[in-house]
């Protein structure tokens, strides 16, 4: 092992050096230059440099470093552009709303950018401290743009995930400490061969009590991270008191840095039969009771940040069957879990951005999230109306959207791997969602108001509604492309 | 001292830690508590770091080499900076939540509900 930090061990981590000196360039800019609509303008293209050197080290190859943390490979940069894009639409779509708070408007777009670079260390990290610090990288600016708007919800929605975020970063790290006691080793790879080995010693699971815990543990503190129940309680308080863009990206960016790591634990680690059957069972019982308890609570919605926050737990249920799906391997591996994971990931991010497009846009108009502010919407803007039923449409999962190519491969890798009663779940819990969205599309459609101003659309927020869009509906066509480089991405891992 | 009694003190303050989190009104000493159940993590990463023995299984770069672990006492050192970042910016937090509520009790942080 080499001490000394190498030339190529900083091209490995050249995005997000480079997202951290973006976030430089934007404060600076911000204290010298008067005119702050510049700095959205800066954000938005410098942040093409670290989406090329992204995808300048999609090689195909699998390169450590700084002694074996850091392990750069095609899954890990896959959820780096994953995270990349993004934030590139939390930044266009902040364009009108950052004029709430003129004075801050560097700091604002310099801690988005922080956050990020946090979450795309977290997607190549191997080894428990590196995943520790790019957790609470990503984490602590998070906190800091909740409580950005001095008002009353997004203090309280502030300090909210402040305190969830530490305890369940405690109890994640109890869970590490753990373990790493009862192996000696902080490094996923190692520990799964300790795991295997202390498995052959002994007739407990895990080898012992206490490796349990552990597990236990950890999976408790990336369970918060994902929303998925039972810890999905602050998802719904901090969506709604956050600024509309931040909530995007907490839906989005952040649940998919938590799925790329619990993805590397589980896949490196408890890939072994034995703890691959009682995993399973553990996070499809996860998974299905996320679905129903965000989409039965979805239901009874006004506010619709809260039902985007109900709908991101029952979201996370769904993906959860992928990480199910990938633990009940009999013997032979099968990708199609994990790479379902992943396209659905993709397909989130366009379709989730897409909505939320519309919401900030109706927020800034109306100053109001509730749904019936939405009322008459085929009125005052038809992009608009557009842009939020195919989004709705692919939340549900019907064709011809990315959604709906999402659920067939990720609920077909169930059925494949013994666990059809989930499957069965998913889809009925997929019509029960039905009811909520296609309210929202129904109340913009076919509801009055007198309020019949037209809504305009600045570049920027029309550039991300109508990519989005573009995106799902093509992807809900052609998906062999994104499907393949899922696969190559999960077969980096292994 | 064996590494048992170490482990017990960890658990006791991590868990009286937990208990404040979650039982506290008032948001400093719910920052408090979480600074309890961070130290009684770092009391457990020293003394398994200490009495465990240090193996180490060089697969990373394929050649085998011994070394002194101190893995735990490194981790716990990362702990102790996150956490003062993490009270500076809760503390921070809280002094918002004063401004726009006059009060930094988390009982009256009641407004976002069903």
């Amino acid at each position: 092992m080499n001490s000394f930090i190498t030339t190529d061990e900083l091209l490995l981590i050249a995005p997000e050096i480079s997202m951290v000196i973006l976030a430089t360039l934007v404060i600076i800019l911000d204290l010298v230059i008067k005119n702050k609509s510049i700095l959205n303008f800066v954000a938005s293209f410098g942040l093409l440099v670290p989406i090329a050197l992204s995808f300048n080290l999609l090689d195909g190859t699998s390169q450590f470093a700084f002694a074996g943390a850091l392990r750069v490979d095609y899954f890990g940069v896959f959820f780096k552009i994953i995270t990349l894009f993004a934030t590139l639409i939390t930044i266009l779509i902040s364009e009108k709303y950052s004029k709430k708070f003129d004075d801050y408007q560097g700091e604002y777009y310099a801690l988005i950018l922080i956050s990020a670079s946090g979450m795309m260390l977290l997607a190549s990290s191997v080894e428990f401290i590196t995943i520790y610090i790019a957790l609470e990288l990503s984490a602590l600016p998070l906190a800091a743009l909740i409580t950005f708007i001095r008002i009353r919800s997004s203090a309280e929605s502030g300090i909210k995930f402040m305190v969830l975020s530490a305890l369940s970063s405690a109890i994640l790290l109890y869970g590490m400490v753990l373990v790493y006691g009862f192996t000696g080793t902080t490094y996923i790879e190692d520990l799964s061969q300790i795991i295997n080995r202390s498995l052959i010693n002994s007739e407990l699971t895990f080898g012992g009590g206490a490796l349990l815990l552990g597990v236990i543990l950890i999976t408790c503190g990336f369970a918060f991270k994902i929303s998925s129940a039972p810890f999905h309680m602050w998802a719904p308080d901090v969506y709604e008191g956050a600024p509309t863009p931040i909530t995007a990206f907490l839906s989005v960016a952040s649940k998919a840095a938590g799925f790329a790591v619990i993805l590397r634990i589980v896949y490196s680690s408890f890939s072994n039969e034995q703890i691959g059957m009682d995993w399973s069972v553990l996070i499809a019982t996860l998974s299905a009771i996320s679905m129903t308890l965000g989409n039965l609570i979805a239901i009874q919605q006004t506010n619709i940040k809260r039902l985007f926050a109900y709908s991101t737990i029952a979201q996370a249920g769904y993906i959860m069957v992928g990480l199910a799906a990938l633990s009940s391997l009999d013997g032979g591996q099968d990708n199609a879990g994990p790479a379902g994971i992943l396209f659905y990931l993709f397909g989130y991010l366009l379709t989730n951005f897409a909505a939320f497009t519309v919401i900030t846009l109706v927020s800034i108009n109306t100053n109001s999230d509730s749904i019936s502010s939405y009322s008459g919407l085929l009125k005052r803007s038809r992009l608009l109306t557009l842009i939020m039923t195919i989004s709705m449409i692919s939340l549900i999962g019907l064709p011809p959207s990315v959604g709906f190519m999402a659920k067939i491969y990720i609920f077909g890798s169930a059925m494949d791997t013994g666990l059809q009663w989930l499957a069965i779940f998913g889809v009925l819990n997929s019509v029960v969602s039905a009811f909520y969205y296609l309210k929202i599309v129904k109340i913009m459609l076919i509801d009055e108001n007198e309020n019949s101003e037209k809504i305009q659309l600045t570049t920027n927020m029309s550039l991300a509604g109508l990519s989005c869009v573009f995106g799902i509906v093509i992807l809900g066509i052609f998906p062999g492309s994104i499907i393949e480089v899922a696969h190559r991405a999960v077969e980096s891992i292994i | 001292m064996t590494l048992e009694r170490f482990l017990i003190i960890g658990a006791i303050l991590f868990s009286i830690g937990l208990y404040g989190v979650l039982s506290k009104k008032h948001s400093i000493a719910v920052l408090m508590s979480l600074e309890l159940m961070f130290n009684g993590i770092n009391v457990t990463a020293v003394a398994l770091s200490r009495y465990t023995v240090p193996y180490l299984l060089t697969t990373h770069s394929g050649e085998k080499v011994v070394q002194y672990l101190l893995t735990g006492q490194i981790f716990t050192i990362f702990i102790i900076t996150v956490a003062a970042a993490e009270v500076a910016l809760g503390l921070a937090i809280i002094i918002a939540i004063y401004r726009t509520h006059q009060s930094v009790l988390l009982t009256d942080s009641n407004q976002l509900k069903n």
